[in-house]
């Protein structure tokens, strides 16, 4: 699967250019923090990783070849709840795999404890707090043991706590041998987790580089003026 | 006469008339197993219809759509010509038995159900389809799982069932032939009674309709507002 070599990646819907003739390679381990103002097409990137959205021009190597039929998850801003148990919802992800019932719940219960919602196994999902739900969504996808993660802004709104055990189970997935590229727009969490960072504006890579030289020598203007906060508003909005 | 007509249906109902009685067990027995072959048919038709791609999606939408007004009677014919015994299926010998009127208001009754629950599956579906995807749900394990999800709200589409399954005359009275102790229900006995001037009798069954059709409404009431309050 790795390296993910994207080349010249654009989405143009309606003529509008989301993405731009994206480049970047993506190595076999880390976490990878997106960076960039609204509209600059970090969600459509992923949404094309993870098979959703059809680029309109460019491609994506997996490791040499075509992207893989599993191993690749992806957790949304509002996750999906069912009306159904905690261990119900966070065991959903084993059954596209064909894994027995049984089987499901027992794996499914190993992995709430380490997101430390054991004790609420039981208790319906749509009723958790908004950091509960975001570590559901985490579990679900990591119980599939995917090589590649892609979060698309899994903490825009929770509080700090929330935000740090989200945090938490994220290094964990990381740890645990998961690729995760992530978007965000928490500069605080960038620097926590990222190991490097891309910085979109106008549907183009103005950035690839370290998290640590991001912040301290950025080379592009963008995201020099992103980090200050004087990025202009409608910079993502091209025509 | 109009008192004296509710005193004497009040008097059936209070001495569990044996005439009340049969024909009431035999419209649940007949409605009951209606609604549940068109839970079983409609409900996932309905889901295929929100969740399939192919080609005549919206046609079949319209369709389902359409016939959720077909006409009972018309239902009753065809299947009439269908089980009488120079038709089709004559062989199977079910003209004029409770059978028949399964059948018939099965028919009806699922593209009413099927309508409704394409309706309330595509609502969520359009919420989850993304994170479906991404799991590599195939559509039936999607269909499966939108279905799970959305139970409570598919009681209404079951109580629409039931609703128009016990209401209907003509069909059964066509297919079942309105047979004493044999395939008289409750519309058909209505109808009939009153015609021959029984009206108490026509009034007891009436109560007793309408009093199980609140009944089962304040069940999924209460059904749908347990599951309120646990699943929000």
């Amino acid at each position: 699967m790795f390296p993910i070599r994207i080349q010249g990646l654009s989405f143009a819907p309606q003529d509008r250019a989301v993405l731009d003739g994206v480049d970047m390679t993506l190595g076999d381990e880390g976490i990878t923090l997106i960076l960039g103002p609204n509209g600059a097409g970090k969600s459509v990137l992923l949404r094309i990783l993870c098979g959703l959205v059809e680029p309109s021009a460019g491609e994506v190597s997996w490791g040499g070849g075509a992207r893989p039929a599993r191993g690749v998850m992806m957790v949304f801003q509002h996750p999906m709840m069912l009306r159904a148990s905690v261990l119900d919802n966070v065991a959903l992800g084993l059954k596209p795999l064909g894994v027995a019932v049984a089987e499901r719940r027992r794996r499914g219960m190993a992995v709430l404890e380490r997101i430390g919602l054991a004790h609420r196994a039981r208790d319906s999902a749509p009723q958790l707090s908004g950091g509960e739900k975001q570590r559901l969504a985490l579990a679900r996808a990591w119980l599939t043991r995917p090589r590649l993660l892609l979060l698309d802004e899994p903490t825009a709104s929770l509080d700090p706590s929330a935000t740090a055990e989200v945090e938490r189970i994220i290094r964990e997935i990381r740890t645990d041998g998961t690729r995760i590229l992530m978007v965000t727009h928490n500069l605080g969490q960038a620097t926590r987790l990222g190991d490097d960072i891309v910085f979109l504006a106008d549907g183009r890579v103005c950035e690839h580089t370290l998290t640590q030289r991001f912040f301290s020598r950025p080379t592009s203007n963008e995201a020099r003026l992103f980090i200050q906060g004087e990025l202009p508003w409608n910079l993502g909005f091209r025509s | 006469m109009f008192t004296s007509t509710f005193t004497d249906a009040f008097a059936l109902l209070a001495t569990l008339d044996e005439r009340v009685a049969e024909i009431v067990w035999l419209s649940l027995k007949v409605s009951g197993g209606a609604v549940l072959l068109g839970t079983l048919i409609g409900l996932p038709l309905g889901a295929c219809l929100a969740v399939g791609r192919f080609p005549g999606k919206n046609l079949a939408s319209v369709l389902v759509n359409g016939l959720m007004g077909l006409p009972s009677v018309v239902v009753g014919v065809v299947v009439y010509l269908f089980l009488s015994r120079s038709g089709p299926l004559g062989g199977f010998g079910l003209l004029y038995t409770p059978s028949a009127m399964v059948i018939a208001q099965t028919l009806l009754v699922i593209p009413l159900m099927a309508a409704i629950a394409r309706q309330v599956v595509e609502d969520v579906w359009q919420r989850y389809a993304e994170e479906l995807a991404v799991m590599r749900f195939n559509w039936w394990q999607s269909v499966t799982t939108l279905l799970y999800d959305c139970r409570y709200s598919l009681l209404v589409a079951v109580l629409a069932g039931l609703g128009r399954a016990m209401s209907e005359v003509g069909a059964v009275m066509i297919v079942g032939g309105n047979i004493d102790r044999a395939t008289r229900v409750m519309t058909t006995a209505i109808a009939l009674e009153t015609s021959k001037g029984d009206l108490p009798l026509a009034i007891a069954l009436g109560m007793v309709l309408v009093l199980i059709i609140l009944l089962l409404n304040a069940l999924a009431f209460a059904l749908r507002h347990w599951a309120m309050r646990r699943f929000g």
